[in-house]
């Protein structure tokens, strides 16, 4: 039971970053049907600031990060897919590939390939007892953080006027644009809301894995395709969900996989992937709206 | 003796007739291979002046080849059928270990690979021939592949292909008896030289232009166009995107095999995302939609990473990696500002020796036509 347990609260601090990851990578295919594979680089700029910031006041570097990840995929937004914006899908998606390896070469050229190790606060690494568990700090708030960001994701959406525009823009582009919704505005928004998501998690990788290297990015970025695809291309519960179903699915397989074949865990889930892209290929949870890009 | 003249007459005017059908049978297929030999030629001119060169140069030109064969086997399926492959690099893989286990010595092979099943042990062939069986195992493994992948479209087939780029990468890895892990492969027979690539990148020119003048390349790029349109028509898209990724994956698993005996170690970090970074800027830079494009973004990319790693070229301490911010740079460019590349997506055309003259009059400000004169 405890060990049902001390999975569970693993697999669900697995489950809320996966989800903030797949929501960063939903959100702008929701807005202008691409697939960012610069969203992992989001994170990894942001790791850079945080790096670079140390030593300073952490509520202050904690702001600066994703400050750090908000410009960077404004700027990412305006310099490189505002001009292809009505380019199709795959221009898009080799664009988003070319912003990646942009940016991470100057991070190689900049800061060295080489993985800078960030020094974070002690109580990072401590763990506290609950009945009998003993549970880490840093997987508590993980899922807080989480929590609190879907949640505030979820009232952004649905209850303000922008949110709403935006959900709107996911479903019919062109006939939000018909009905008085300003693309640039939206398209710049779901920039703004996923380099936020892309800030806070480089916050709690950073504080996971108390380093930063430029190709942090492709692993995170994987994930978040993984999760998309599982929840169905362009929908954002989907997405989360997707998130979701993914950790929990890492955790299984790490577990009921025999040791000797823990190194093909990647290729597994390449697989279930790829089933899913042939067999539903609208997720899932199959959303009801025929998309025409798969 | 008149009538003989006269069946003489027929005859010299019979053979002259066909010798004028012949002549124009030749100019048609002529102009209609021009595209294929002018890059055959562009390719046979850098390699004889790279014959005067250094090793150094002779060696950088060989890696050029190499990637020429797996640029345009790359082209072969991107450009005719339009969707993006991030899985092609796997059949570079597999063409390369393949090779490998087929060409390393027993002996040696015994002991690097101490774990090797008995059967794969004692696999002994020539270069040429182990670079040969990887390309036809990559297109083996496309062909298997196809069935399911060449069913789906645009974005889900990208994500698709990067996802057997990882399987086949992580297997890769893992199966240390055979591939040796992530320490990688040793000992390959170094084989490769200037004139094995350059014939390397020759078939693959040949075989992507044949390709895609043939009845299957044309009916697979009208479903690039138009997926919907291509389906009324009864054109059966599965079939053409197959007939392309296997013979794309033959040529890029060639390409592997060079590899592999050019750099005659081999790991399966070698084969990942770097490699399809490099691969794609190649294409993109050149142009998608074109076989030009693929030779040329090629050698233009080859180039510049050559200028730009080489300090002493300049005399100025250039950092490592500026090359690839570069690269980086090149491509967004190009794809902001030319998508379909330097070539905008066009094949060489050839120009008649008899309008050459006229087309340049046509365009030298000089005897630009004034309107009072035209038609003359």
């Amino acid at each position: 039971m405890n060990l049902f347990l001390q999975s569970l609260i693993d697999a669900l601090s697995f489950a809320g970053v996966y989800a903030l990851i797949a929501l960063g990578i939903a959100l702008i295919f929701g807005v202008m049907n691409l697939v960012n594979f610069a969203h992992g680089e989001l994170v990894m700029v942001a790791g850079y600031v945080f790096f670079l910031l140390q030593g300073a006041p952490w509520p202050l570097v904690i702001v600066a990060t994703v400050c750090a990840a908000v410009i960077t995929a404004l700027l990412m937004e305006r310099v490189a897919f505002r001009p292809v914006r009505s380019a199709d899908p795959t221009t898009l998606l080799v664009t988003s590939f070319a912003v990646s390896f942009l940016l991470q070469s100057i991070a190689m050229l900049t800061m060295g390939a080489r993985p800078k190790s960030i020094e974070v606060p002690a109580f990072v690494g401590e763990s506290i007892a609950i009945g009998g568990l003993r549970v880490p700090k840093l997987e508590l708030v993980t899922i807080a953080l989480a929590f609190v960001l879907l949640m505030a994701l979820n009232v952004f959406l649905r209850r303000t006027a922008l949110g709403r525009q935006m959900r709107a823009a996911a479903e019919d582009f062109q006939m939000a644009r018909v009905l008085g919704v300003r693309a640039d505005t939206i398209v710049a928004m779901a920039f703004a809301l996923s380099g936020i998501l892309a800030g806070c998690l480089a916050v709690i990788y950073v504080a996971q894995t108390a380093s930063v290297s430029p190709v942090i990015g492709l692993q995170l970025v994987l994930i978040g395709f993984v999760s998309t695809v599982i929840g169905g291309l362009g929908s954002l519960e989907g997405a989360a969900i997707g998130g979701f179903v993914l950790g929990f699915l890492t955790v299984m397989i790490q577990t009921i996989l025999p040791p000797e074949l823990r190194g093909y865990r990647d290729a597994v889930v390449f697989a279930i992937v790829i089933t899913i892209l042939l067999i539903r290929p609208h997720g899932l949870l199959g959303s009801l709206r025929r998309s025409d890009y798969l | 003796m008149a009538s003989s003249d006269r069946s003489g007459a027929r005859t010299i005017c019979d053979l002259m007739g066909k010798a004028a059908i012949f002549q124009r049978g030749f100019n048609q297929a002529w102009v209609w291979s021009w595209p294929a030999f002018a890059l055959v030629f562009l390719l046979g001119f850098i390699v004889f002046l790279a014959g005067a060169g250094s090793p150094y140069l002779q060696r950088t030109v060989t890696a050029m080849l190499i990637n020429v064969c797996i640029v345009v086997g790359f082209y072969l399926f991107v450009g005719n059928s339009g969707i993006f492959s991030f899985g092609h690099i796997s059949f570079v893989a597999i063409g390369a270990y393949v090779s490998g286990l087929l060409t390393i010595a027993p002996d040696t092979k015994h002991i690097l690979l101490p774990n090797l099943p008995a059967v794969m042990a004692g696999w002994e062939l020539s270069t040429p021939a182990g670079i040969a069986v990887g390309g036809l195992a990559a297109a083996a493994m496309a062909a298997v592949l196809a069935v399911p992948l060449m069913r789906m479209s645009g974005i889900g087939a990208s994500i698709a292909t990067l996802g057997v780029l990882i399987i086949v990468i992580v297997v890769i890895g893992n199966l240390t008896s055979i591939t040796g892990g992530l320490s990688g492969m040793l000992g390959l027979p170094l084989d490769t030289t200037m004139s094995s690539a350059l014939l390397c990148a020759c078939i693959a020119i040949a075989g992507a232009y044949i390709f895609q003048r043939s009845g299957s390349g044309l009916l697979l790029r009208a479903s690039r166009e138009d997926v919907a349109a291509a389906t009324s028509l009864g054109i059966n898209i599965w079939r053409e995107r197959s007939i392309a990724f296997v013979l794309s994956a033959f040529l890029t698993g060639l390409g592997g095999g060079l590899f592999g005996h050019f750099v005659g170690a081999i790991n399966p970090d070698a084969f990942y995302v770097g490699m399809t970074v490099t691969v794609s800027a190649m294409l993109i830079i050149g142009g998608v939609r074109s076989l030009t494009g693929a030779v040329l973004g090629t050698i233009l990319v080859s180039a510049l990473t050559e200028i730009l790693g080489n300090t002493a070229l300049f005399h100025l301490p250039i950092p490592p990696g500026v090359s690839t911010v570069a690269l980086a740079t090149l491509m967004l460019g190009i794809l902001i500002f030319r998508p379909q590349g330097i070539t905008s997506g066009a094949e060489l055309k050839w120009v008649d020796p008899r309008g050459l003259g006229a087309w340049l009059s046509s365009r030298l400000p000089a005897a630009r036509v004034r309107p009072g004169e035209s038609g003359r």
